[in-house]
């Protein structure tokens, strides 16, 4: 058997409280002892249109979404004619009696008979808590977990009745379905996904002002901040649009705030000036970049890696930057508190770059080591020459010692013009090329800073496979699949896509058999940095830009063609 | 205590009889006379010949981007609650550009005293009309005159019951001084519109239509009126006031985040109980 995970397809309409079901069931797998690897596909309405909540889940490490479906829990109709033809074999629909499975293996519920039409959500959670085998206490708790939090207890006991109902129906009808094999024994794991994870990271680091415009799928990173601002003393506003929130951090960056902003393509659109500013005022941000489908509004709540050129070349004038691309919810959180510290260090603007798919994508993650995280400490503690003090003091490493205004008698002049060592605004052409030279050489420290890009497999693959950002489980879980084949396949993975050095990937690009870039957008972007940085030109391509997740069996199709 | 010297002497790129300088001037006296030093006291801008007010003081300073003094100035209030600030700039990047945020401000209720000097006209970029341009007001970029009607910051501030809404005149320095000390002193947003004369670009609303179209406020007014305020500066003209006009009751925005009690964000570090229980929360 090729995987002991089962693929749990929930299929409905928006207003049918396939979340909720979804959430519910992936927390209580959670708390058996499961991994999860949550997929959301949501239309972007409020009510109506088909939307899933695709739940994978194994007594094991699960790195890739898949494309099959074990369990299909069908809300109505449409989940079923769309998503039939994916069922495995052995693969088990739950759905109303009313609704018309066709040839698939159907446990047909009476739900009217089980519970009122508005628990019917729950019914179908009861039901697939049963085929799965996950104790019937455990799901009522999770599921009362989740509602205690909004509904009446009355409401939630109605609740608990339907749920006991379906799932005392469900095991005493006979399916063909095999439940999950017992988990591993583990301690407790976190259920947390990638915007979440990120906001913990910088939390962790002692982000202290986070400023936004809500915007799909970046929201939940300000909503998480928000959630736990008075636990952590960290002040949230919700600025009046992105460019009020960008100067806002800004604001609060030159006061010594550790800050950052979140926000996806078009808000972030609008944020470029502030990092230009950023850049030349040298104050130190954070810049979550969650990223969907554009140009424009695009596919709003889609995926897609199509902003990394974006976020490279956002601002006008030149200055350096860093990029983070997280392949995991844990590197979410450790690479939010990196940069944070990164930001701080540099005093400039660092991009964190994620995707819809990774943003919304649950998993099951050890809790993560706070202790490990070194908090910020912003400015320098004191100011050696007060009276003298200049903000823009040219250094060999381009880095000026930043005094923090109102913290000592020393002025801090932060500047948008070009100006002088002490922050005033000059066109003394000398200066400016001094200046210029300053800021750029920081680019130096950050690329000494930099993570390299990991490598697995063979030394001497034949074919490497190679991405960045999320898609990471994908290149690895299409790379086992090669391997369980026979063939000699490595996966190359870019967790920082800027600064690049050739150095630290060409040799092994040029001892692979083939290179093949996968990346999530139309055109190969990364492979065209590489391509800009050190003239290696990649061989092939693996591009998707439908607005869903790369997934193995997609790269192997391409692979295949 | 602080002097009018300490706030310093810098020779500026204004124009000669400009009313910038007399605008600095009441700044500097309104400082001094408020008991702040420069190390205490921050001024933000954003860009315009009145934007450049920050690099012709000794203080701290943030000159950021046109239209965006108050989204900057609003995040080192909620970062360092120990900070005085004044947000100054022209009434191009103010009402024009960072019109949003002039809105949204008022909303809040942040505290800071925004300055804004309303001379009418673009004039770093050399004479096109602004959003307080008068209607009929002719330039190279509106030939015809400007055929959009002035934006009124007054009105549209009481009418959101900022904590201080006033209007000063560049000719009046004493007066000015006043009215900003009183700003300095003001929880919440205090707003002064300071008319002035641009030497270069406005020859309508020059220093001699200014002193004509001006009066000073009376005893008779009750800032605390909020309707009177608002028929104050709802049909201005032919003579506008000046003088405190509103003062309004709203907390500032900054009372809403506990956090600011106990001083500026960048020393506060993290909590790690705390962060252990919000963690925790995930399981």
């Amino acid at each position: 058997m090729a995987s002991e995970a089962l693929d749990i397809l929930i299929g409905g309409e928006a207003g049918q409280g396939l979340v909720t079901i979804g959430q519910v069931l992936a927390k209580a797998l959670v708390k058996a002892g499961y991994h999860i690897l949550v997929t959301q596909d949501y239309l972007s309405r409020v009510r109506g249109g088909h939307n899933t909540f695709r739940i994978r889940t194994g007594p094991n490490l699960l790195v890739a979404p898949r494309e099959g479906v074990d369990l299909l829990v069908a809300l109505d109709q449409e989940s079923l004619d769309l998503h039939a033809g994916a069922l495995r074999p052995g693969a088990q629909v739950i759905a109303d009696i009313g609704l018309t499975c066709g040839l698939a293996p159907c446990l047909n519920l009476p739900y009217a008979d089980l519970a009122p039409a508005r628990y019917q959500n729950t019914v179908a959670l009861g039901a697939a808590a049963s085929l799965l085998g996950l104790e019937m206490d455990l799901i009522a708790r999770e599921l009362a977990a989740f509602l205690g939090k909004k509904m009446t207890p009355e409401v939630t006991e109605k609740n608990r009745a339907a749920l006991k109902a379906a799932y005392d129906f469900t095991a005493t009808r006979r399916t063909g379905f095999k439940p999950l094999p017992p988990p591993v024994p583990a301690g407790p794991r976190l259920m947390i996904n990638g915007n979440e994870a990120l906001a913990l990271g910088a939390l962790a680091a002692g982000l202290k002002f986070l400023a936004f415009y809500p915007m799909t799928p970046a929201t939940a990173i300000a909503l998480t901040a928000i959630a736990h601002a008075k636990a952590l003393g960290v002040v949230c506003e919700q600025a009046e649009d992105e460019i009020a929130a960008i100067n806002m951090a800004l604001g609060a960056a030159y006061a010594g705030a550790p800050a950052m902003v979140c926000t996806s393509g078009g808000g972030f659109a609008l944020m470029c000036e502030g990092v230009s500013l950023a850049g030349m005022s040298e104050n130190p941000l954070l810049i979550a970049l969650a990223m969907r489908p554009g140009p424009a509004t695009g596919l709003p709540t889609r995926t897609e890696q199509g902003d990394l050129e974006l976020a490279l070349f956002a601002g006008h004038g030149e200055f350096p930057r860093a990029i983070y691309a997280p392949g995991t919810v844990e590197d979410c959180f450790s690479l939010a508190a990196l940069a944070l510290a990164q930001a701080e260090k540099h005093q400039g603007p660092i991009f964190i770059l994620t995707d819809q798919f990774l943003a919304d994508s649950y998993r099951a993650v050890e809790p993560f080591d706070l202790g490990a995280v070194q908090p910020v400490r912003p400015g320098l503690a004191t100011v050696a020459d007060e009276q003298g003090y200049r903000r823009y003091a040219l250094t060999d490493s381009g880095i000026s010692p930043r005094a923090l205004p109102g913290l000592s008698r020393a002025l801090v002049v932060s500047d948008s013009d070009e100006h002088t060592e002490d922050g005033h605004l000059t066109e003394d052409l000398a200066v400016r090329v001094a200046m210029q030279d300053k800021r750029l050489r920081k680019l130096a420290g950050l690329l000494a800073d930099r993570l390299l890009p990991s490598f697995q497999g063979p030394e001497d693959a034949e074919l490497l496979l190679v991405g960045w950002g999320s898609t990471l489980g994908s290149l690895e879980g299409a790379a086992a699949q090669l391997s369980a084949q026979g063939r000699r396949v490595g996966v190359c993975h870019f967790s920082q896509v800027w600064p690049l050095a050739g150095e630290d990937f060409l040799e092994r690009f040029a001892r692979a058999g083939q290179v093949v870039m996968v990346e999530g957008n139309a055109t190969g972007q990364l492979a065209a940095l590489i391509r800009r940085e050190t003239g290696y030109a990649v061989g092939r391509l693996v591009l998707r830009y439908d607005g869903l997740p790369i997934t193995p069996e997609y790269i192997l199709r391409q692979l295949a063609d | 205590m602080a002097t009018i010297e300490d706030y310093g002497d810098i020779t500026t790129a204004w124009c000669p009889g400009c009313g910038n300088f007399n605008i600095r001037q009441a700044v500097k006296k309104a400082l001094v006379n408020s008991g702040l030093e420069p190390h205490q006291v921050l001024m933000v801008s954003g860009i315009g010949q009145a934007a450049k007010m920050p690099h012709y003081l000794r203080c701290n300073a943030f000159n950021g981007l046109h239209g965006r003094g108050l989204p900057a100035a609003t995040g080192a209030r909620l970062a360092n609650p120990s900070l005085k600030i004044i947000c100054e700039s022209g009434d191009g990047c103010n009402y024009g550009e960072g019109g949003n945020h002039f809105l949204a401000a008022l909303r809040r209720n942040i505290d800071l005293t925004l300055i804004v000097h309303d001379n009418q006209v673009y004039g770093l970029t050399k004479g096109q009309a602004s959003p307080t341009s008068l209607e009929g007001f002719v330039t190279k970029a509106q030939p015809e005159g400007v055929w959009a009607t002035p934006f009124n910051p007054l009105a549209v501030a009481v009418l959101h019951r900022a904590s201080l809404v006033a209007r000063g005149f560049s000719g009046e320095v004493e007066h000015l001084a006043g009215l900003i000390k009183e700003a300095l002193a003001t929880p919440g947003l205090a707003l002064v519109d300071v008319f002035q004369p641009c030497v270069s670009f406005n020859k309508v609303n020059t220093f001699a239509w200014y002193k004509e179209h001006t009066y000073l406020l009376g005893a008779e007014h009750d800032s605390s009126d909020w309707h009177a305020a608002l028929e104050l500066t709802a049909n201005p003209g032919p003579k506008f006031p000046l003088g405190v006009i509103y003062r309004g009751s709203r907390p500032g925005y900054a009372s809403h985040f506990p956090v600011l009690e106990q001083g500026p964000l960048a020393r506060q570090g993290v909590d790690q109980e705390a962060l252990r229980h919000v963690m925790e929360k995930f399981l």
